[in-house]
């Protein structure tokens, strides 16, 4: 409260716009595309990763903390967590795989 | 669909329950208008931004969740009473399993610890509200129209039947054709959204706004304990959201994420439900431990005992809940390697949990201990939490797990974890708190009975479940035959879940009376307190602090009392205090989000994409939002002060 922005949200309205594009993106390579199996996963789990990226620097302030500490904090938990439910999640499901 | 269809017929409990639903609408809206309430219920409840007032209304749904959650365990135990009983057909049995354990999972331990959240935390760390007041409001709203999404399941279109872990295949198409499933995925995705939204807010209140000289190792244990909770919030509740769009997918649009053919994979859906099932019981008890360490320290009058390594067992707990999951399903077939690396890790949560329970008896070792009804629930805690976690190290044990998995053995075990740790915990910071959020005190005697009905009414209930399970009685099963011997200790469980429902009558009866005749707090410190929440007066005005105190000392409140002072407020100091405005934004997209739940359910895309995009138009009237709150002049402070006895 208090903190006016009175320019306007250029970051968030391209961050929102590429988001938007790399989701369709996705949608037509998985659905349209007519590539191998493989080479469609390949790239919308690209397609992914680009995105969250986006998303952390447009969206999520990376780059606007006073800390950096907090910052190298939060990221390697997340990483740490993402790598256990992803990985994880295949060393488990192995089985069935 | 017929109107057959969609409302549920054929049962004289259903037809019961609509009766006294409609007679129950009708007599809150004839009370509503004869007494001319509306307009407070709007201004006071439905628009308020307060913390407390949030708090309270968490409190209150899970009060109600906890009656329907305990009528469903009833029906459950009446009709486990005896063999071939015909009480309930299996059918109705396995609807009442599913609703059981969602409701009291999600529905009533999970509010009513984000509902004593919402009271004590920002009065802990001396704050006037959360970080995100509008927010808080918007996250209660949408928990509650989840919450009553997921109860109307059983007078309109069937309840969810899957159990509370909605396992496909069971919960796919396939076995599940009605919309009964479809209730859980949406109605859990809509609160869902709202608990995410809890965790962010509060992990930036209490980073971002504690007292000056409140570092992080002087917070009170219990906002350690939400600080860490809101982080496992954080990272676990994504992982339903995503489980949970995959699973309204496939019911809805008939995709194969988690189907048995066309490459889906059911066991899937088991491995990212556990993924966020198994920090969710950590966000549920780590509070709880934060709960107990706060009116431990208080009635032994003693500091909390290792500070410090209470700190990092909670962090090495919730550290440890992210790689435990798989203990969940053991049986599954994952093979040597998995289940001896979850088993592992699961035995060492004990560690740091076992660090904490000496630490609680070091507390009350040579402590001035007052018996009070919050310090008995604590006190209980602590025997019958252990028997809860030694049993869960029995069932951590992989190869053994193959005897005891979904026997009455884990049934009792996660009774004795969840109803002594979580429920325990709740009904005893109630009795804690409750002068900060109504200004008098629930009546000692009649909590004491409570306590006493409900203590021993659980462990009557409970402990013979453990010997239930080692007689190969399973769960989910909605009869037996009279040759199994399983009878004698099956009468002595629902002798004992009937002890536990009188003690919560008693509850509510002390609710009631305590409001009449309890005794009020004129002082705000009735328990003689450590913490800053009792530094301000009962109930708490609604800027909580006219002055941000200063802490020095872990024991902030204890500090100032030790130095002679008490929290004084000096009427010189004061200045305006900027508050937040109320809104009934929140409650409206609230109400959008229920009926594009409703549609969604019921495949009435029509009805779903017009409350969408109510949802949407209530999100851009925010974004143009340019209420700034407003300021509370000094003169009505020192009003205000004067009247509560906290000013000059």
């Amino acid at each position: 409260m208090g903190n006016h922005h009175e320019t306007f949200p250029w970051k968030h309205i391209i961050g929102f716009i590429l988001s938007l594009v790399l989701t369709f993106v996705a949608l037509w390579v998985a659905l349209s595309s007519g590539l191998a199996t493989k080479v469609i996963l390949v790239v919308i789990v690209t397609l992914a990763i680009v995105q969250a990226a986006l998303q952390l620097f447009m969206f999520m302030h990376m780059t606007e903390s006073d800390s950096g500490k907090i910052q190298t904090i939060n990221m390697v938990y997340s990483f740490f967590i993402a790598a256990v439910v992803v990985a994880g999640s295949i060393w488990t499901m192995a089985f069935v795989l | 669909m017929k109107w057959n269809e969609f409302f549920v017929t054929g049962q004289p409990l259903i037809y019961a329950a609509d009766v006294s639903i409609v007679l129950t609408v009708i007599g809150i809206v004839f009370i509503l208008t004869y007494f001319k309430k509306w307009k407070w219920l709007w201004n006071e409840w439905l628009t308020t931004v307060d913390h407390k007032k949030i708090g309270v209304m968490y409190i209150i749904s899970a009060v109600l969740m906890l009656f329907r959650g305990g009528v469903d365990a009833l029906l459950m135990r009446a009709q486990l009473t005896a063999p071939n009983m015909k009480f309930l057909d299996s059918q109705h049995y396995n609807e009442i399993f599913t609703t059981h354990g969602t409701i009291m999972i999600l529905f009533m331990a999970m509010p009513f610890i984000i509902g004593l959240m919402n009271i004590v935390v920002p009065l802990q760390i001396g704050a006037r509200d959360v970080a995100y007041p509008y927010l808080n409001a918007l996250s209660f709203w949408l928990f509650f129209v989840g919450a009553m999404l997921f109860n109307i399941a059983f007078v309109i279109g069937g309840s969810p039947d899957a159990g509370w872990t909605a396992y496909f295949p069971l919960a796919g198409n396939e076995f599940s054709p009605g919309v009964g499933n479809n209730y859980y995925a949406v109605a859990l995705q809509i609160s869902g959204i709202g608990t995410l939204m809890t965790g962010i807010n509060f992990l930036v209140t209490i980073l971002k706004m504690r007292a000056p000289g409140m570092t992080l190792m002087r917070m009170p244990m219990f906002t350690w304990t939400i600080l860490i909770t809101c982080v496992l919030i954080i990272f676990a509740f994504p992982v339903l959201t995503v489980a949970l769009a995959l699973m309204t997918f496939d019911r809805l649009f008939d995709t194969q994420f988690f189907t048995m053919a066309n490459g889906g994979m059911s066991m899937l859906w088991a491995n990212l439900f556990w993924i966020w099932g198994h920090p969710e019981v950590y966000i549920v008890i780590l509070p709880s431990f934060g709960i107990f360490s706060e009116i431990v320290s208080t009635f032994a009058r003693k500091r909390l005992f290792g500070y410090k390594a209470m700190v990092y067992s909670i962090v090495g707990i919730a550290f440890l809940s992210f790689i435990v999951w798989v203990h969940h399903f053991f049986t599954m077939g994952a093979g040597a390697a998995v289940n001896s690396f979850f088993s592992i890790t699961t035995m060492a949560i004990a560690i740091p949990t076992g660090v904490k329970i000496f630490n609680w008896l070091f507390t009350l070792r040579k402590g001035k201990i007052r018996f009070t009804t919050a310090m008995l629930w604590s006190l209980a805690f602590i025997p019958n939490f252990v028997i809860g976690g030694v049993t869960g190290v029995m069932l951590a044990m992989a190869a053994a797990d193959y005897q005891y998995h979904n026997s009455y053995f884990l049934i009792a075990h996660f009774h004795y974890v969840l109803i002594a740790g979580t429920v325990f915990a709740c009904f005893a910071g109630l009795h804690y708190w409750y002068p900060k959020m109504f200004g008098h005190l629930l009546n000692e005697r009649l909590g004491k009975w409570t306590f006493w009905l409900f203590m021993i009414g659980f462990n009557i209930c409970f402990f013979p479940m453990y010997f239930l399970g080692l007689m190969g009685m399973t769960r989910r099963m909605y009869t037996y035959s009279a040759g199994l011997g399983w009878t004698p200790l099956n009468v002595v469980a629902t002798v004992g879940a009937v002890l536990m429902g009188i003690g919560f009558i008693v509850l509510c009866y002390n609710i009631y009376y305590s409001a009449r005749y309890g005794e009020r707090d004129m002082t705000g410190d009735p328990w003689d307190g450590r913490t800053l929440e009792w530094a301000t007066s009962s109930p708490v005005a609604h800027y909580n602090f006219a002055v941000i105190p200063e802490v020095t000392d872990l024991d902030a409140y204890w500090r100032m009392k030790k130095a002679g002072k008490g929290f004084e407020i000096d009427e010189e100091k004061l200045k305006p205090i900027h508050m937040p405005s109320n809104s009934g934004r929140p409650f409206l997209i609230s109400i959008a989000f229920f009926f594009a739940g409703f549609g969604l359910v019921f495949k009435w895309f029509t009805l779903a994409i017009i409350a969408a995009l109510f949802i949407v138009l209530g999100l851009i009237l925010r974004s143009f939002d340019d209420d700034d709150g407003y300021y509370i002049s000094v003169d009505e402070i020192k009003r205000t002060e004067r009247l509560t006895g906290k000013g000059a």
